[in-house]
């Protein structure tokens, strides 16, 4: 059997006295998109940084693509990977060409012009356009596209997105995720997703993991989910979003 | 567009610019043979023209020398001598008893010389020549008017009426043993009201009637201007303040043609010649240099050249745009010292200080730190100097050090809160997508921090101009020594020839640094 391309082994991560991930084990294969549910202070986030080393943890052990995070550089590890934080965290001194540019710069590539060329049209903001603007110019849609295109520069084998539609109106973060949705056919790249909305989570995920004060709740299909939650709290949870009673 | 280069190496640019401009060092003239004796003074109009006398005899001679006018305050001129900075300068045996040996007064005139010079040779290695003949003591005065009115002849009579005096006395003599505190314990002489005032505008002071008592000095050439009377000290607190040479022990041992040159001043001036020379210079605004010219002729030490001829026409027969204009090549020099100051002091501060405010901005000790070197902007200017005058001597370096202390501040505050301040998501974000920290910090959080950053560095630059003045303390040159000067002298033209300078120089400044701030701050950011 393949290695998964994020596994998470039994993680513990304590802040002062506060446990935020207790023994959270999940295996993300290569492909596959899986969205991370929970509320405030679940622990959903210390989980993602966990995965770029941005947060040491206090026990367990995660990998990417095979690899131990504390065994390797950081530096390296990062830039295989892509990352959209939910404020998109555009440089605001830089162009959106330069933006998008970043990774590959960041790499050595030879044309990193090329490369956020090809990933600004992928999510719909061509570089003659666009490449010129300060991101303050753009709306917060158009900023976490260029946020993705940032992210998938480098074509990076794994996407980490951290409440990446959340700070949008309905109607934008619905084109984005639709946005998300056909890039990642077209790339078909692994992510971890994380949200607060279940609703987001059944859209886009091919499995959703249920977090609750730092320990998995459930790891399931979205109808699997939906259908048999395994505890009460993830029942309540569906019972919130609208979602129980087999709706839709 | 996409290029590596989001600041414009400014610190390159700032260290080579530092390497070139001390490399244009001032060096002072070198002769290894005869060096020239170095004349110090203090900041006010008879150190001025004693100093100018001494130098002026012993040019006459053929004896080289290098003129340091103007030096701080005796805290500053003693140890200057004493560390070799200087060779010789006029002073006081009162001064020397009570400033520098902190002795009690003695015994009369002469007891008090001998007891200073005995001392000073012994503890320091330094020589008293005879005395130049004249006493340079405090003159209390009053309005003649106030004294014939409430009967006013004596310090004495004075105390009695002392809740009713509002007096007005220069910052030393308001501290000073013999001072005030004297006055207190020996009259009991209370003031209702004690001003501090410049020694320029005491005597404007009492006659507009602000002020009822000041602490003249009896050779003042002021004091004969005004309907003034001056009050006995009839408990004899002041002690005696004979003015003579002072000269450093081994310059008098290895150049006795020096020693030998300055003694024909000795005994030669009486205190009504020193009060006549004093007002040349105070009252009818001649130049220094013309007076001591003036007074070698008189006591026959100098010919009667073609200098001396000519009787020195006071500056102020010239109108303010025209007087600045017939010295435009002085005052440019003294602008362009004064620069330069500024210049590498800065360049210095910047480098330093932008360097230990990004090493401060991702410690818990920044506030501490930060602090502190802001307590170093409250320590006064004369303090400072006079401080690092032992391991520094005077002259440029102690001028560059304190105005590179007192530039810090600015901008090690400007540096972290600006680095600290910037925009949290975006450093975040460059961190997850693989920047190491060093490139974090000069990519995003420097140029993100450059408003903030710049602001501080024009605080610090314009301030720097202004503080520069301080450099005339110990001899650093620039725009301070004719603004030292003119206080000193009462003369308001010097101190304009100084300060219009100053002020055009700090407003160029401040634009020149707008520049370079649009130059570095990333468009969006302007």
């Amino acid at each position: 059997m393949a290695e998964p391309a994020l596994r998470a082994h039994a993680v513990v991560k304590r802040f002062g006295g506060v446990s935020a991930l207790d023994g959270v084990s999940i295996a993300i294969d290569a492909g596959e998109c899986v969205a991370l549910v929970g509320e405030s202070g679940s622990g959903k986030s210390t989980l993602l940084r966990a995965f770029l080393g941005l947060t040491p943890i206090d026990g367990g052990a995660v990998f990417v693509g095979g690899q131990d995070v504390t065994a390797v550089d950081p530096v390296r590890l990062r830039r295989g990977i892509g990352y959209v934080p939910q404020d998109g965290g555009l440089l605001p001194h830089w162009t959106v060409a330069r933006n998008a540019a970043l990774v590959p710069w960041l790499a050595g590539a030879a044309t990193p012009e090329a490369a956020a060329t090809a990933a600004l049209d992928l999510v719909g903001m061509p570089l003659a356009t666009f490449g010129a603007r300060w991101p303050r110019e753009l709306s917060g849609g158009q900023r976490q596209r260029v946020a993705f295109a940032r992210a998938l520069a480098a074509r990076p084998a794994v996407l980490l997105l951290d409440e990446p539609f959340g700070a949008l109106d309905a109607i934008t973060r619905s084109d984005l995720q639709a946005m998300f949705a056909t890039l990642r056919r077209q790339t078909g790249v692994t992510t971890l997703l994380v949200t607060h909305d279940l609703h987001e989570a059944r859209r886009l995920a091919d499995r959703v993991a249920v977090l609750c004060a730092g320990r998995v709740e459930q790891i399931a299909t979205p109808a699997m989910l939906v259908s048999s939650p395994a505890t009460p709290y993830v029942a309540s949870l569906i019972a919130r979003a609208g979602l129980a009673g087999g709706v839709a | 567009m996409i290029g590596g280069r989001s600041i414009r190496t400014p610190f390159i640019a700032g260290l080579v610019g530092l390497a070139s401009l001390l490399a244009a060092w001032p060096a002072a003239a070198q002769e290894a043979a005869r060096p020239p004796i170095v004349i110090g003074s203090k900041p006010f109009a008879e150190s001025y023209l004693l100093a100018e006398v001494f130098a002026q005899l012993l040019e006459s001679r053929g004896i080289a020398v290098t003129r340091k006018a103007g030096l701080g305050a005796t805290e500053v001129a003693f140890p200057a001598l004493v560390a070799g900075a200087i060779d010789v300068f006029p002073e006081y045996s009162g001064t020397g008893l009570l400033v520098i040996l902190k002795a009690p007064r003695v015994g009369d005139r002469a007891a008090v010389f001998d007891r200073v010079s005995r001392e000073m040779a012994r503890r320091y290695d330094i020589r008293w020549l005879p005395p130049l003949g004249f006493e340079n003591t405090y003159a209390m005065s009053v309005r003649t008017e106030m004294a014939e009115r409430l009967g006013l002849r004596t310090l004495s009579d004075a105390a009695r009426h002392g809740a009713s005096l509002k007096a007005g006395f220069t910052a030393d003599f308001i501290g000073l043993p013999d001072g005030l505190p004297g006055l207190r314990s020996t009259y009991g002489l209370a003031p209702a009201e004690v001003h501090a005032l410049a020694p320029a505008v005491k005597y404007q002071a009492i006659a507009a009637g602000s002020v009822d008592l000041i602490d003249a000095y009896s050779t003042d050439g002021l004091l004969e201007r005004y309907p003034l009377t001056v009050l006995e000290d009839d408990r004899h607190v002041f002690p005696p303040y004979d003015a003579a040479a002072m000269l450093r022990g081994v310059v008098a041992r290895e150049r006795p043609e020096v020693v030998a040159t300055l003694t024909l001043l000795s005994g030669r001036i009486d205190v009504t010649r020193m009060r006549r020379w004093n007002a040349r210079v105070e009252v009818e605004g001649v130049a220094v240099a013309a007076v001591a010219r003036e007074a070698l002729v008189d006591l026959g030490l100098v010919e009667t050249g073609a200098a001396g001829a000519t009787v020195a026409t006071p500056r102020a027969s010239l109108s303010l745009v025209a007087d600045l204009w017939s010295r435009r090549a002085a005052i440019a020099a003294m602008s362009a010292r004064h620069l330069w100051l500024t210049s590498v002091s800065m360049l210095a501060a910047i480098v330093f200080g932008v360097a230990l405010g990004l090493a401060l901005s991702r410690s818990r000790a920044a506030e501490g730190v930060t602090r502190a070197v802001g307590v170093l902007q409250t320590v006064p200017g004369i303090a400072l100097l006079a401080f690092m005058l032992p391991f520094l001597g005077i002259g440029v370096w102690p001028s560059l050090v304190a105005l590179f202390l007192y530039s810090l501040y600015p901008i090690v505050r400007g540096t972290v809160t600006g680095v600290r301040q910037a925009d949290r998501q975006a450093v975040d974000a460059a961190t997850a997508l693989g920047m190491t920290p060093r490139q974090v910090l000069w990519f995003v959080r420097l140029p993100l921090a450059m408003p903030v950053l710049m602001a501080g560095i024009r605080t610090a630059a314009v301030t720097n101009v202004g503080t520069a003045t301080l450099a005339a303390f110990v001899g650093g040159g620039g725009l301070g020594d004719p603004i030292v000067a003119g206080l000193a002298l009462a003369d308001t033209r010097m101190i304009l020839s100084g300060a219009i300078p100053a002020a055009l120089l700090a407003a160029l400044v401040d634009v020149a640094l707008a520049g370079v701030q649009r130059w570095l701050t990333p468009v969006p950011l302007r």
